[in-house]
Order: C-alpha cells, then structure tokens, then sequence
C-alpha cells in the first residue's frame, strides 16, 4: 500500500509519476525535511522509476531545496530511475542557471513537453 | 561605513533569537513593503532569496542554532533601494576561501550555493568584521 503524502500530489501517465507540490514556497527547514523524506520514499520505498517533478504551484524555494533535489536524482539513479522537472518560473529556473544545475538536471518547458521526453 | 548617502522612509533595527521562524517573519513583513512600493516580482524573489540565505547562515552556521545567541537584522528602504545588514554572534568565515559550487566536481553537492546566490541576485553583498555581519543591497530595477 501507498502510504499517504502530505505534500504532494501524485497521478500517474503512463509509467511516469507526475509530481505536483501543495505548497507554493519550499523555505520552511522542517517543510523541506518532510518534503525530502516524500520524494525519496517514492524512489526508495514506493520504487517509482520515472519521475516527473512538476513546479508549476511553485513560486520560491531556497538552496536547502536544491539540495534535496540533488539528493534526490541521486537516489533516482542509484536505482536505475529517471527525474524530469518542468513547469520551473523563470526567477526560480535563473537560481538552477547561475548554479548551472541546469545541466545537473534535464528541465523542460511543461508537463507534456517532459512527458514527451520520457518515450 | 563610506557609503553613498540615500533618503530611506523606512527603516527597521532588531535583535532575534537564533530562530529562522522569526527571522522569516520580520523578512515577510519587509517583502511586504516592497509589493506595497509596487517593486518588480523579480525584484522581490531576489531580495527574498538573498536575505533568506543570509538569515539562514547567521541562524544556524554563525549561531549554530544556539537560542541562547542573538541576530541583529536592521533593514533601510528608500524608494528606489533596499539595504539589510544582518550579524551573528558566530565566529565568522572567510568568504574568498568558499569553494565554488559549480565546478563539476562539486556540482551535485548538496549544499554550499547560499553566498553565491546572495551575490547573483543582489546589486552588493558584503562580508564585514570577521564575516559574521554581511550587508546586503538592492537597486530597484527600471
């Protein structure tokens, strides 16, 4: 059985996993733990291997954030999985550039867009 | 401190706990101020980002998270500029001896982008004292 996310919310295409966030900042420290302990449970325990993380609902989020996401591509590819973001705001998509983890992970313009991406 | 003279109309100085929750509230109310200026999107996540970062080093490398340690945070605002100074207790770093994050093979560390956003997206950032206060400024873009 699934356990139950708390900050995500989750539907499947296919076999990939769309990944839509609740909250529209990631910046609270204990926020990014629990939200870090969701998207690793969904690799590690849930075994998902196609990841779509969508950022639409999103409108800030710190480096504490990055970090999280780069632990989680490296869990994702521990495990022979794949991780796509999309939907990213241009003033959030400029802290991926000037920290050029815009070539760390593969971003792309919309959902569809990396859905397309996935075949 | 030499510093071009501005016309601030508002201006803020306290001393927090080494609590980021607090420090996050006193910058939501800056935030605020700036929507209320009409200042640009762009313009309010950078300062958002930056004094985040900023307030998150002081809290928790500076003070260690120590409750018992206090930040000083005084901001100035005029219409066109934004200055923050923020100074922690800590022991303080040396900001020229920061690695920088994206050499390839640190790329995929989890941490170490703070100082370097702060730099990007603010107008000045500097590191004074022992590297325990940084201020940090904005212009307001056109």
């Amino acid at each position: 059985m699934t356990a139950e996310y708390q900050h995500l919310d989750l539907s499947q295409v296919g076999d990939v996993t769309v990944v839509r966030f609740r909250n529209q900042k990631i910046v609270e420290d204990i926020y990014i733990q629990e939200l870090g302990q969701e998207l690793f449970r969904l690799v590690e325990a849930d075994g998902r291997q196609r990841l779509l993380l969508d950022f639409a609902a999103v409108d800030f989020l710190s480096s504490a954030a990055l970090g999280k996401l780069i632990t989680l591509d490296k869990k994702m590819k521990a495990h022979g999985g794949t991780l796509k973001l999309s939907n990213i705001r241009p003033e959030i998509y400029e802290v991926f550039a000037i920290t050029k983890l815009n070539r760390l992970f593969d971003i792309r313009k919309d959902e569809a867009d990396a859905l397309a991406a996935f075949l | 401190m030499p510093m071009t003279e501005e016309k601030w109309t508002w201006q803020c100085d306290r001393a927090i706990p080494s609590d980021a929750h607090l420090g996050r509230r006193m910058l939501d109310e800056v935030l605020d101020r700036l929507e209320d200026l009409h200042w640009s999107r762009r313009d309010i996540f950078a300062v958002h980002l930056a004094v985040d970062e900023a307030l998150v080093n002081a809290i928790s490398h500076g003070n260690g998270s120590d409750a018992g340690k206090r930040v000083q945070f005084s901001c100035r605002l005029s219409p066109q500029k934004i200055r923050v100074e923020i100074t922690d207790e800590g022991p303080g770093f040396d900001p020229q001896a920061l690695p920088d994050p994206t050499a390839p093979e640190r790329l995929d560390f989890p941490g170490g982008r703070g100082v370097m956003l702060m730099r990007a997206f603010m107008s000045r950032v500097e590191f004074q004292d022992r590297g325990n206060h940084v201020v940090l400024e904005k212009s307001r873009s056109s």
